[in-house]
């Protein structure tokens, strides 16, 4: 059955790039036309690639002289996006977890992260009913909650699994899609790949004008809310890590001040965590329906909400860490936390991943 | 909401039109379209442009080099042999320098100069995205400004009496409907579209036409127009043809249906006789002569024949190769006498001169002793699998059109004294092109002329 739908979302795609390999007009738009430029036909693997090239943003759709009405209906974005998501999926490891998430990937994440929660309330009632609702402050306060070592080992273990998916994935998808015949990416293509990555190029378009939501207007403002979601990414990221030099290094434990280094990055990456994925969730909800690929929006809406709620709770937790409802704060942000890197590698994380083993190779081919 | 009179209302929705429209408006008129098409299919056979030519003196952006006027003109005049309106083409050649800025800076975005197929980058700026994203910034900017749009109204007649133009009448909707206006400028482009009329010029043989672009352009303003009395220019058998590959559709298959093995291949009839030189020149500059070549073959059909040597020296068609073991096979596969096809391989093998072949040269493998000889790019016809690629005329748009002067106005002989009728794009070529063409050169014509005739039209109106 997957097998017969993964041949149909190939030859489509198939269809697509011969049409527009014929035709060329969208060649300034984005990496993808350039990519495909440089073949005459395309293996599934190609069209991986260039799936995974391609971000959506619905420009060739509306610039497209054979999409419907025109008989030959064709719909790029739409035919990518399918085949993309699909890509996400037939690449995870292991593979069934992936099917859990491709459909009802949104109800999935919050039901699993509210489950955690509960487990965690739970957990803390169990150890000691009144702990959950004293207030706790100085150093050390969370910890009397719950204990630093099965945190750290919950987290720990989430992570590498987390971790080791996502590696496993992305390898999975770099030697599908390595031009097979060239040597590895140098220093140049790195360097390329990443300069396009961090500042999120091509959703500006190859023209820097942004690309198409709602109508067929150019706007960079989906690029802006990218832009805010992934460095509030990195910047909780990296208080995340300041926080564990501090604590195993140093031996400071949390809360840590409000303007110590772990806070003032966790803060500034919280807000961009808020701002980002509600602004690219907005965008998404009125974005044009046509192009998309909308039955697996799902996946995206919950990967957004996620992030959003995570950083929501760990807010909510800053502010109110001084006063009784820390307990439950606590829980239900590390639910959140949690439910967000187990489902990580099957979610739209990975897409960061592809797209940058995408880029890679395209930068790869024109160095 | 479609008004029942305006200042200046325009005819047609492609890039004449909107350039006529926006020019109109900015020049304070009030401004209707009327678009036969739908929002979705809006814009004629614009939505099937890449490129305009224009002239410039140094480098720009989107123009490597220059392109100086007298070079543009000398490009227009081989081309047309001498078949031109020479003031009005100098006036579209001057014209074309201030294009390019005009829609920058109404949006319109181009890419940067391309080194790319077509060896164009110092002569045609490409629009990125093509010509529908084009449309849309075009539309988009029409509508900021103040411009009414009237979709699925196709015009069926202009009121003229002795002195003026008064009123339109068209279809929207299965009903009739009249809009009064001060003065009108059509842009609704050439009659390809009309079977009859193509009929009446071609005879049977246009049955076997394929229309590249929209199946709108009937020509019926045209011909309305013609009918009280406005002057034309041109031939109605005059019109830009080339070769596409027989399997497109009817209409609007636009630039996917193009193939561009000929000059890699011996092309024959359906009696598989070869008919003309296949590697005359490159095929940028030869590709516009094949339709009417293929359109003088019986039932209009030619064959485009190769080997597996040559089968990656181009863009594989959109429609699956037609391919077989041998010779004779692949004639059964075309319907085709098998034995006349492999005399034609065979003499044409004989003929060919070895030579270091190199696609990107005129590499002078060519033939001796055959009639028509293949002058580049002659290869023998040896290694299997061979492949075909039909090959039927593909009409682009005619040429046949309403006589203009400087300003766009339609001239209406010496009996009338109509002076608020202008005309721009398609529907005037003719007065450009009496035949043959340079790529790119229809798109400059519907700027230079719609923006000429949407200023024009506005001071009539205005005055
Ligand atoms: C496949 C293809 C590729 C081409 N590529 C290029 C290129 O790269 N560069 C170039 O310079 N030229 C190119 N051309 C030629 C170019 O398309 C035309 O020269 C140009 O678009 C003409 O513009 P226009 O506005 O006059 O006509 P169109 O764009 O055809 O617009 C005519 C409009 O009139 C409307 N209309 C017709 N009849 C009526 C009616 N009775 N009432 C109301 N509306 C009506 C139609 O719906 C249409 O919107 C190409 C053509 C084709 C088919
Ligand atoms: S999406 Fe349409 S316009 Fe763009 S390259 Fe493909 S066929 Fe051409
Ligand atoms: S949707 Fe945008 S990114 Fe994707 S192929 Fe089209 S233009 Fe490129």
């Amino acid at each position: 059955m997957h097998g017969t739908s993964e041949q149909v979302l190939h030859e489509d795609a198939t269809r697509a790039m011969t049409i527009c390999n014929a035709c060329r007009y969208c060649e300034g738009l984005c990496a993808t036309f350039q990519a495909m430029t440089l073949k005459r036909t395309f293996a599934e693997t190609d069209l991986d690639y260039l799936a995974n090239l391609c971000h959506n943003c619905t420009a060739c759709y509306h610039g497209c002289q054979y999409a419907p009405p025109h008989d030959f209906n064709l719909n790029v974005p739409k035919t990518l996006a399918t085949l993309r998501a699909d890509s996400y999926r037939r690449y995870a490891w292991p593979g069934f977890m992936a099917r859990l998430f491709e459909r009802n990937g949104l109800v999935v994440s919050i039901a699993m992260a509210l489950s955690l929660a509960l487990v965690l309330v739970l957990v803390f009632l169990f150890q000691d009913r009144a702990v959950l609702i004293s207030r706790h402050v100085g150093p050390g306060a969370f910890y009397a909650v719950i204990g630093h070592n099965l945190m750290a080992a919950v987290a720990g273990a989430t992570f590498s699994f987390s971790v080791l998916a996502l590696l496993i994935g992305g390898r999975r998808f770099w030697r599908a899609i390595a031009p097979a015949a060239s040597k590895p990416p140098g220093v140049g293509a790195w360097a390329k790949a990443l300069r396009y990555a961090a500042t999120l190029k091509y959703l500006g378009g190859e023209h820097g004008e942004g690309c198409s939501t709602a109508d067929e207007r150019w706007t960079n403002m989906r690029r802006y809310c990218h832009q805010f979601t992934m460095w509030g990414f990195f910047l909780c990221f990296a208080s995340t890590c300041v926080a564990s030099v501090w604590h195993y290094v140093i031996g400071v434990e949390a809360p840590y001040p409000f303007l110590s280094l772990p806070v003032l990055l966790g803060t500034a990456g919280g807000v961009g965590l808020l701002i980002g994925p509600a602004g690219l969730l907005w965008l998404k909800a009125r974005s044009d329906a046509r192009p998309a690929d909308v039955d697996r929006y799902g996946m995206d809406y919950a990967f957004l909400a996620s992030l959003f709620l995570v950083s929501l709770t760990g807010m909510l937790l800053l502010a109110f860490r001084e006063t009784a409802a820390m307990g439950i704060l606590l829980a239900v942000h590390l639910g959140f936390v949690l439910a967000f890197f187990l489902a990580l590698p099957y979610s739209k994380f990975v897409h960061g991943i592809y797209r940058f083993a995408a880029l890679l190779r395209f930068a790869t081919e024109r160095t | 909401m479609i008004p029942a009179a305006t200042d200046v209302l325009v005819i047609g929705g492609g890039n004449a039109a909107l350039c006529a429209a926006i020019a109109a408006r900015e020049a304070g008129a009030e401004v209707v379209i009327l678009e036969h098409a739908d929002r979705a299919m809006r814009g004629g056979n614009t939505r099937h442009t890449r490129n305009l030519r224009a002239m410039h003196d140094g480098p720009l952006h989107t123009l490597a080099d220059a392109y100086t006027e007298d070079e543009f003109w000398q490009d227009l005049h081989r081309v047309t042999g001498g078949q031109t309106d020479e003031p009005l083409a100098k006036l579209m050649i001057r014209e074309s320098a201030g294009l390019l800025d005009w829609l920058h800076e109404r949006g319109v975005r181009f890419q940067p100069a391309l080194s790319g197929t077509l060896s164009l980058e110092r002569t045609n700026a490409f629009f990125l995205g093509g010509g529908k994203t084009l449309l849309n910034t075009q539309y988009r900017h029409a509508e900021a400004i103040g411009v009414t749009v009237s979709y699925g109204c196709e015009v069926i007649d202009l009121a003229i009496d002795r002195s003026a133009f008064r009123e339109v009448t068209f279809m929207h909707a299965g009903s009739k409907h009249s809009i009064r206006a001060q003065a009108v400028v059509v842009a609704s482009g050439g009659f390809q579209a009309n079977e009859e009329w193509m009929k009446e010029a071609w005879g049977a043989a246009a049955d076997n036409f394929l229309i590249r672009g929209t199946p709108l352009n009937r020509g019926i303003v045209l011909r309305n127009l013609m009918d009280q009395g406005a002057d034309t220019v041109g031939n109605p058998t005059q019109c830009h043809a080339v070769a596409i590959d027989a399997r497109a559709p009817k209409y609007d298959a636009g630039i996917v249906s193009r193939l561009d093995c000929v000059c890699f291949s011996i092309v024959v009839n359906r009696h598989g006789q070869r008919f003309y030189d296949e590697g005359e020149d490159f095929w940028p500059k030869r590709y516009a002569i094949w339709g009417r070549l293929v359109a003088k073959q019986p039932d209009q059909i030619a064959y485009a024949i190769i080997d597996a040597k040559v089968a990656d020296n181009f863009m594989p068609s959109i429609f699956p190769t037609i391919s077989a073991g041998s010779i004779e096979s692949l004639a059964s596969e075309i319907d085709m006498p098998g034995d006349a096809l492999a005399a034609t391989v065979t003499s044409f093998n004989a003929a060919v001169k070895q030579g270091h072949y190199d696609t990107t040269t005129l590499d002078a493998c060519k033939t001796e002793g055959i009639e028509p000889p293949k002058s580049n790019w002659a290869l023998p016809i040896d290694t299997p699998p061979f492949c075909a690629y039909p090959l039927r005329p593909g009409i682009t748009f005619t040429y046949l059109g309403l006589k203009v002067d400087d300003q766009a106005r339609v001239s209406f002989g010496n009996s009338h004294s109509v002076e608020n009728v202008f005309a721009a794009g398609e529907v005037m070529a003719g007065n450009i092109l009496g035949k043959g063409y340079c790529a790119g050169t229809g798109m400059t014509i519907g700027g230079v002329f719609g923006r000429i005739a949407g200023e024009n039209a506005a001071r009539e109106a205005l005055c």
